[in-house]
Formats: C-alpha cells, sequence, structure tokens
C-alpha cells in the first residue's frame, strides 16, 4: 500500500482554532451598513382561503421600512415543481406558509409590527395524513399545478419504481416469509446555528446574499431565476456562504425567507437580514420527510433471499421539495443491500396539510433501512437462521452490479458483519435474568458521488503565491463535517507541501468554481479527487518551469554553501543535466531532483522558485482550476436502475441494550460501528463524523419526532424535542474502520459522511427484540410503545 | 427604563447603558461586540450562550442584564492567552477533535471551563454531567469529554 505523508495521519483542523476562540463568523454575528430586520408573517391556518390582508397598522409602524405581501410584490416561484410561491396569495396550505413580512430597523419593531398584520381566513378541510388524502373526493390541496394546469387528486406526480427479476418465481422459491408496515417520523435537524441569511443590491440591482447553503451554485441559479421574476432580468446573484452552524441537509434547497429577504432587500435598497428563531426553525423550515413502508421478503431453506417487495407511501406536506425524492435513495438499500434478484419497489407521494419536507443526513436511507433491516430479521427468526448468519449468506460482494445498476468496487461489507459480531461477542448468550439483548444492521450508501443533477461535478482553483502558500478555491461547502481538513490534506499530500501552507477561502460563487452541492456525502470524495487532479497538473508546471530555473537557482545556492562552508567539494551530480521535468519532485514545500545527492543546496524551497519564476521578464504566477466530474450514471428512477455513484460505502452497528420491562426504557449499554471507508482521511475528524452520526441516529431510534396535531408543530423547542445530550450518550462506542482502498476514492477513500446514522435505529430495535421479544415498527421507540407491546405479548401468551 | 450599569468583562470594567428588558447575551453580543457567546434558543435549553458569572456557568440568554451589575463575567473571548494562544481547554478541544461547526463550543467550553475551575478532576459522570445542559448536534459529545477529560488529565499530573 502507498505511504502517505498527511493522509491517515492526526491533524488537528484548520478552522477549529477559531472555533475555539469565538472568533469563526455565522450568519448571526454578521451585520452590514444599514442592514435592517426582516420578519415573516406565518398562517395562523392548515388550509384556508385568504379574504383579506390588512397592513396598514404595520405599514405605520414607527421604524417599519417596507411591509410586503403577494399584493404588492412579484411572484416568486421556489421548489423544483414550481409548486411553492414565496408569499401566498389566494391560498394557504400549511401552517408555515408566508403571508407577509416586514424590514424594520431592529428586530424587536419587526416582530411587533408582524403582529399587527391582520388575516381574514376562509378555513377549508384540513387533510393530515397521506391515506386521507389519497380517498377519492378529498378535497384538492393544489387546485392546479405549477403551470396552471388542473389537478384532479393529491398524488404528488413523480414516480419512483423499479422491478427486476420475476417477484411471483421469487415468491414460489420462498419457504419463509415476513412482511411488515414500518414507519417513521418527521424529525429535525436541529442544527445548533439556525437559518439566516442577509440580501443586498448594488446599485446595479445585482445581488449579493450571506446565506446559510449547502448548494452555492444551484442556489445561484435559482436566486438569478428570482430576480427574473422580480422584472430584473440578465441580473446575477452572488452567494457567500459563512461559517455554518451545522447543515445536515437543511441548507440543499433554498427557501422562501431567502427569496422574501431578497424581495424586503430591493423593495427597501437596504440590506435585510432575516435570521429564524428556534421555534421558527423547529416549526418552519423543512424537515426530514416521514415515511410508511410495507415490506415483504422472503428467503429459501438455507436462509438465501428469494425476493423483496417494498410499497412506500410518503406524506408529501403542502409543497415539494427535496424531501419528495427520498425515494430515489431509498431504492438504494432496497435494491442493493444484500443480494436479492427479484424486486419490486414502488413510492406513492401525497400531497397534505403537513408542514413540506427536505433534506437530512442519510436522505431516504434510514428510512428504508429501519424498514428492511427489522424485517430482515424477522425473517431470519422465522427461517430459523441466526440474523448475524443471514446477513453473511445474504452479504453483497466485491465486483458485483447489483439490480439497480450498481457496480460494486469494494465492498467491505463482510468485514463489517464480522468485526461487529465479534466486538459485541455476538454468539455469547445474553445475561440470564437481564432483559438484555445484541441486535445488528447493516447500510449500504452513495459514497462516490451521487449523480441525481445533470451534472455531479465539484471544480477546484489553486493559486501559487510568492511564498509557497497555496490558495485554494473550492465549491464544497464546510458545515462543520470536516471538509477543509480533508481537503487541506488532500492538496498538501498530492502536491507535496505542508498543510500549513495550504488556505482554503471562504465559499463564494464570484470566485469559487461550480460544485454541485454538499451533500449525499460527496464532499471529501470530490475535492480530495479534484486536489489530485489539481496538484498533478501544477505539479507538471512546476516541473516543466523547474528545467530552465532549478539549475541557476541552485548555482546560486552552492554558491553560498561554499561561502559557508571553505573546501566543501561537491559530489559528483550534473545537476544541469539531471533537471528534467520527469526527475523533479516536491514535497514538504522543497523540489529535488529523485536519486540526487542529499546536499542541502540541491533541494530548492518552493516558493524560491516561484519567485524565481514570477520575477523575471515574461514573468509567470502560478494557477490551475480543474473540474472533476465522477464516473457515475444520472439513474432513471421511474426505472428504478443507474449506477449513481462512483463507489459504494457499507457499514454494520450493533448494539447491546438492556430493556426495564416495568418503566419501557431502554438503555444502551454499548454500540460498535465498523465501517468501510475505503481509507481513513483524518482518523480524528473521521470518527468525530461516526459518532455524531450515530447520536443522530440514537435520537432517531428513541425518541425525536417533530409533533403535529391537525398539522401544527407542537413541540417547537428543546424542552418537548429531545435530541441527545452527554448524558443519553453515556455509553462505550467502539468504531471500527475498514479500509477497502476503493479505486475510485481519492487515495481510496469513499464518502462516509451519512452511513453513521443509517442502520442505529434498526441495530437498536433488533436488540430490543432480542432481549423481550417485542418488535416496535413505529420510530422513535418510545418507552410507552415498549409498554403497549409488552402488554400485547403478555396477553398473546396467555 | 435605562439605566447605568457596570461590570467586570474578561478582567477589565465596563459601563453601559441597558434597557429595561435586555439580557445579558445582548449586551455581550450587541453592545459589546463579543459575538464568541452564541444564541442557539433563547430559552435556556441548549446552552451556546453559556458564559461565567462570578465562577458559575450561566445561560445568558436568561440572565437579566441588570443582574449583572458589579458581578464578573468570562466570556469566551476572555479565555484567550497573552501572546495569541488559545487556553488550555480551548487547545484541548482543538486537539482531540470536539469542534466540528462550532456553533455549540464556546457555550460548551465554557461548561467545562467552570466544572474544572471547580473541580479540577471531575470523573466521567461529573463531566457528562456538567456539559448536559449544553447541546451538540454535531459530535456525540465523546471528543468533547475526552477533551475535557485530557486537561483534567494534565491539571492532575501537575500536583
Ligand atoms: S441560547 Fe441560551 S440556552 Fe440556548
Ligand atoms: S460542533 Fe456543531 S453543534 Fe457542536
Amino acid at each position: 500500500m502507498k505511504n502517505f505523508h498527511y493522509i491517515g495521519k492526526e491533524t488537528p483542523r484548520p478552522d477549529a482554532p477559531d472555533k475555539a476562540a469565538g472568533k469563526a463568523l455565522y450568519i448571526h454575528d454578521l451585520e452590514r451598513p444599514g442592514m435592517l430586520y426582516g420578519k415573516i408573517k406565518f398562517s395562523n391556518h392548515p388550509h384556508a382561503r385568504i379574504k383579506h390582508i390588512d397592513a396598514s397598522k404595520a405599514e405605520r409602524l414607527n421604524g417599519v421600512r417596507a411591509v410586503i405581501t403577494a399584493n404588492n410584490s412579484p411572484e416568486v416561484r421556489l421548489g423544483f415543481l414550481g409548486d411553492n410561491v414565496a408569499l401566498k396569495k389566494d391560498k394557504v396550505r400549511q401552517y408555515r406558509d408566508e403571508i407577509a413580512a416586514v424590514a424594520a430597523i431592529d428586530p424587536d419593531t419587526a416582530e411587533e409590527a408582524v403582529e399587527l398584520i391582520k388575516v381574514e381566513y376562509e378555513p377549508l378541510p384540513g387533510l393530515f395524513s397521506p391515506q386521507e388524502a389519497m380517498k377519492k373526493g378529498s378535497p384538492l390541496i393544489h387546485e392546479t399545478d405549477a403551470q396552471g394546469r388542473p389537478r384532479t387528486d393529491n398524488l404528488v406526480p413523480l414516480r419512483y419504481r423499479h422491478q427486476s427479476g420475476d417477484l411471483d418465481a421469487g415468491k414460489r422459491a420462498a419457504k419463509y416469509v415476513a412482511e411488515g408496515e414500518f414507519s417513521t417520523p418527521r424529525v429535525q435537524q436541529c442544527c445548533m446555528g439556525t437559518a439566516g441569511c442577509i440580501a443586498e443590491f448594488d446599485m446595479n440591482s445585482n445581488l449579493t446574499i450571506w446565506a446559510k447553503t449547502q448548494i452555492p451554485f444551484l442556489a445561484q441559479r435559482d436566486f438569478n431565476r428570482a430576480l427574473s421574476d422580480m422584472g430584473l432580468r440578465d441580473k446575477n446573484t452572488r452567494i457567500i456562504v459563512p461559517a455554518l452552524g451545522g447543515g445536515f441537509g437543511t441548507g440543499l434547497d433554498t427557501h422562501a425567507y431567502e427569496y422574501i429577504a431578497i424581495l424586503l432587500a430591493y423593495k427597501t435598497g437596504r440590506p435585510v437580514k432575516i435570521v429564524y428563531a428556534r421555534d421558527e426553525e423547529f416549526a418552519y423550515l423543512s424537515p426530514r420527510q416521514s415515511s410508511i413502508t410495507k415490506i415483504t421478503q422472503g428467503c429459501d431453506q438455507n436462509g438465501r433471499l428469494t425476493f423483496r417487495e417494498v410499497e412506500v407511501l410518503q406524506d408529501n406536506g403542502a409543497y415539494t421539495s427535496w424531501g419528495a425524492t427520498y425515494p430515489s435513495v431509498m431504492m438504494m438499500p432496497a435494491t442493493s443491500l444484500y443480494r436479492v434478484s427479484n424486486i419490486y419497489f414502488n413510492a406513492k407521494l401525497v400531497y397534505t396539510n403537513n408542514t413540506f419536507c427536505q433534506a437530512m443526513r442519510g436522505y431516504g436511507n434510514p428510512e428504508h433501512t429501519w424498514a428492511l433491516e427489522s424485517n430482515s430479521d424477522e425473517l431470519a427468526r422465522e427461517a430459523g437462521v441466526d440474523p448475524y448468519e443471514f446477513r453473511i449468506i445474504n452479504c453483497n460482494k466485491p465486483k458485483e452490479t447489483t439490480p439497480m445498476g450498481f457496480k460494486v468496487s469494494t465492498c467491505g461489507l463482510k468485514e463489517c458483519l464480522q468485526t461487529v459480531a465479534k466486538k459485541l461477542d455476538w454468539k455469547k448468550q445474553n445475561k440470564k435474568g437481564k432483559c438484555r439483548g445484541k441486535g445488528m444492521a447493516s447500510l449500504v450508501h452513495v459514497g462516490g458521488g451521487g449523480r441525481i443533477y445533470r451534472s455531479d461535478a465539484s471544480g477546484l482553483i489553486l493559486k501559487l503565491d510568492d511564498f509557497g502558500n497555496v490558495n485554494a478555491y473550492h465549491g464544497g461547502v464546510e458545515m462543520g463535517q470536516g471538509l477543509h481538513s480533508v481537503l487541506t490534506l488532500g492538496i498538501a499530500e498530492a502536491l507535496g507541501v505542508r498543510p500549513d501552507k495550504v488556505f482554503i477561502n471562504p465559499l463564494d460563487t464570484s470566485t469559487c468554481p461550480w460544485d454541485v452541492g454538499t451533500h449525499a456525502s460527496r464532499g471529501a470524495f470530490m475535492a480530495c479527487n479534484a486536489a489530485i487532479l489539481a496538484a498533478n497538473k501544477l505539479r507538471g508546471k512546476i516541473f516543466k518551469l523547474a528545467e530552465e530555473l532549478f539549475p541557476q537557482e541552485a548555482e546560486k545556492n552552492l554558491k553560498k554553501y561554499r561561502k559557508k562552508n571553505p573546501g566543501y567539494k561537491p559530489p559528483a551530480f550534473d545537476f544541469v543535466k539531471e533537471a528534467k521535468k520527469e526527475r523533479f519532485d516536491l514535497k514538504d514545500g522543497s523540489i529535488f531532483i529523485k536519486g540526487a545527492p542529499p546536499e542541502p543546496w540541491l533541494s530548492l524551497d518552493l516558493g524560491r522558485l516561484l519567485r524565481a519564476i514570477h520575477f523575471r521578464t515574461q514573468g509567470q504566477m502560478l494557477a490551475t482550476e480543474v473540474f472533476y466530474d465522477p464516473p457515475n450514471e444520472l439513474p432513471d428512477f421511474a426505472k428504478g436502475f443507474g449506477n449513481i455513484s462512483a463507489t459504494y460505502a457499507y457499514g454494520t452497528q450493533g448494539a447491546e441494550v438492556e430493556v426495564d420491562t416495568e418503566t419501557g426504557e431502554v438503555k444502551i449499554l454499548r454500540m460498535v460501528a465498523a465501517h468501510d471507508v475505503g481509507k481513513v482521511l483524518n482518523p480524528r475528524a473521521l470518527k468525530g463524523q461516526i459518532y455524531g452520526a450515530l447520536a443522530q441516529g440514537i435520537g432517531y431510534a428513541l425518541y425525536e419526532e417533530l409533533q403535529s396535531e391537525k398539522g401544527k408543530i407542537v413541540n417547537p423547542n428543546f424542552r418537548d424535542y429531545k435530541i441527545p445530550t452527554a448524558q443519553e450518550m453515556n455509553f462505550p462506542i467502539d468504531l471500527e474502520f475498514i479500509e477497502t482502498n476503493d479505486s475510485f476514492g481519492p487515495f481510496g477513500a469513499k464518502g462516509v459522511a451519512e452511513p453513521g446514522l443509517v442502520p442505529t435505529a434498526p441495530a437498536i430495535a433488533n436488540a430490543i427484540y432480542d432481549a423481550v421479544g417485542i418488535r416496535v415498527r413505529d420510530l422513535p421507540i418510545t418507552p410507552e410503545k415498549i409498554l403497549s407491546a409488552l402488554k400485547k405479548l403478555k396477553a398473546s401468551k396467555g | 427604563m435605562k439605566a447605568e450599569i457596570s461590570f467586570i468583562l474578561n478582567g477589565s470594567e465596563v459601563n453601559v447603558t441597558i434597557d429595561g428588558h435586555l439580557r445579558l447575551i445582548d449586551i455581550l453580543r450587541n453592545t459589546m461586540s463579543l459575538t464568541g457567546t452564541k444564541e442557539g434558543c433563547g430559552e435556556g435549553e441548549c446552552g451556546a450562550c453559556t458564559v461565567i458569572v462570578d465562577g458559575r456557568a450561566v445561560n445568558s440568554c436568561l440572565y437579566p442584564a441588570h443582574e449583572i451589575e458589579g458581578k464578573s463575567v468570562t466570556t469566551i473571548e476572555g479565555l484567550r492567552m497573552p501572546e495569541h494562544k488559545l487556553s488550555e481547554i480551548q487547545q484541548a478541544f482543538v486537539d482531540n477533535g470536539a469542534i466540528q461547526c462550532g456553533f455549540c463550543t464556546p457555550g460548551m467550553i465554557m461548561s467545562a471551563k467552570a466544572l474544572l475551575d471547580s473541580n479540577p478532576n471531575p470523573s466521567d459522570e461529573e463531566i457528562r454531567d456538567a456539559l448536559q445542559g449544553n447541546l451538540c448536534r454535531c459530535t456525540g459529545y465523546v471528543q468533547i469529554v475526552e477533551a475535557v477529560k485530557s486537561v483534567a488529565g494534565q491539571i492532575m499530573g501537575k500536583k
């Protein structure tokens, strides 16, 4: 295996010292001269016609600079189906519908003004479950589509389907069958730094927006479209991304509040800032999509899977954002986790009057893996096969092509399973007398980008200065996950400079090259692949110029060296003749000729050479740009086929739990996680990714749920919406990284941002079953659900 | 109701005019431009706004500004050592990978600092207990606890 200089070594993150000092600037910390504060008036009804909006009192309030409604501002459409508008005109379809907005000189005035806006509604019947909304004759949530064509039902016009093999034959071949319906709730991403932006126009009517986004370049396209909706044709948006207080998917779409800030900024001619308060973040930001999954699997007498049948029903909420595309990711485990050849997958999405949803870490994968891995456990037990053996029997293998057409390059799933079984002492009996049990669950996820758009590319510009520093301009978003840390190491490694000579510039669409967005665990994979390409180009340029300049500088060095060391006899080495571009190497910021004697004067500081290249007639400054587009394909999701990623990440997590049958509490005794990461880039940063994801997985498994009553979020605060604290995470977590050294991966690495939370919930649920013999099928697994299942179990046993 | 108050902020006496309903966090972030203290919820539920008042970790979002009169406040900005160095606990967070998005970090560090000042050698339990009011969505707390422990160990070693 290749020896790396920086890759795989413990290196503190470059952004950590400033964050530790409280110097990192988040959207909350930014101000612009003359800045106004925006505030939004949201709906009081889940479904109603807007009869009248009276904003006159708000307009008259001292300190208010603008009040906008759909009546006095241009219509700006949003969402990939265009079924939403920034300000609602005739109708509200959810509690979080934006009706009006205010810009004022301070936040208090803005808030007061919003309270003064009075809206008259004519309530309409609300639909709060997909089953209800699907019924024939249900009131229509959208009477027309974005193009104004009449609609006849509440189904979202999106198709996700996969069919492969022969389902009936698979069913006939099955000796054992397990079926079940599983559900997952809406949960909030809970970034500790809430959402917000500052919008500002220059006098040419071009927009600058400081945005908490993960997709600056797609957002640029969205906002440019909005400018054109506002009558500002051919105007441009510049997006600057400040430090992000977490992302987790929240930044994958553009948001109504951003369009509203833009409208207010244009109207007032002043910068306008909108930042969500915590209760707004809970109630008015798109959470993780909920799901209902019916799954049936069968296996033969040896435990080999013969078929898998899946029907997904999703509550889409009132409008369409990326939550509606979760089935495109659900298909991934449905078709490609474990070997199974006869598959049917179908998903239906239905508009309701609930909040609409967006991306969150895992993006459909935790939802589906919850159903799949719970059901796999049931099937294994039905067939009398040990659940671990069952997974080994059906394990994916390197070099296989899955029914969805995934070309698996490397696959460490078997090693992951074995590691978890070993560390969890799988074969050891559970302690007698205590309600303890063990469970495991696995995952597959994209690990080499994820083409969900025409381009899955990532650009990188490297610019060298006179001092041997490398300035990097990259379009990927650092939101806490450590992208800048691995990009720094990747550049340092591939170019041959020290990491402290690499500077990653703030993300600004006007200076950084295009990147599709920081999603799908693609950040490190893309950035480091781009770094390798760029470094190779740059080394080529440097070495070419060194043919001429290295001898001249080495000569000068030698002279100085001789002066200091009188009587020095240089070894016989013709560095003029040997100075050929293919002979040079660059390491730790020094250029030298490979195989040259180790004389100090024969090694040249990069900055020195760069100055020689710069300061002469016809001098040059060196920079390079690359655009890395991975070898993957855009799947046809209606057919459920296509190699979406260049490589795939696998993993297995195991849990040991103790269930208190009196209270229904689940105590996690320990967790084990083994992940096929391709190659560890930065050990501590990688561990942090898995620990953090795992904590989110535990919240998802045991208590997190964004509760709503008739469309209204009723727990919009950390008192009623619990996320894990240091106390809840008080158990050992044993991590193991399986290095499969993927040929597509930069330095062998795969993306691993999301996998850490994908199998956590089913691993815990399987452990609970092992402990007390009950299976809760609806997340979160609360004490109440456990107690009621225990009661049923007792009753059935008589 | 406007009032003049004076208090010690990161070691220096300051005088500020406050409005009746202001909170300590408003004084710190807005009046004093010390934006290292973060507001994650404004309701005493997340700990991002933690500062140390007279040796105790408090949520500055719940702390009425007028009650700060005569007291001593330390914020994250007050921890930095001379010669542009991070303090021991800050450096421990950096070295142990305890920082991801960093939004919880200043509050987390202030809670850890208050703990270590009063209990230089806390147990695992005591660390988790002291930090349970500080939410972090990124790290799962593992490396945060390790960071605090590493400093506790050092202080022990020095004795
Ligand atoms: S901002 Fe003070 S506790 Fe959350
Ligand atoms: S590091 Fe992001 S919330 Fe703690």
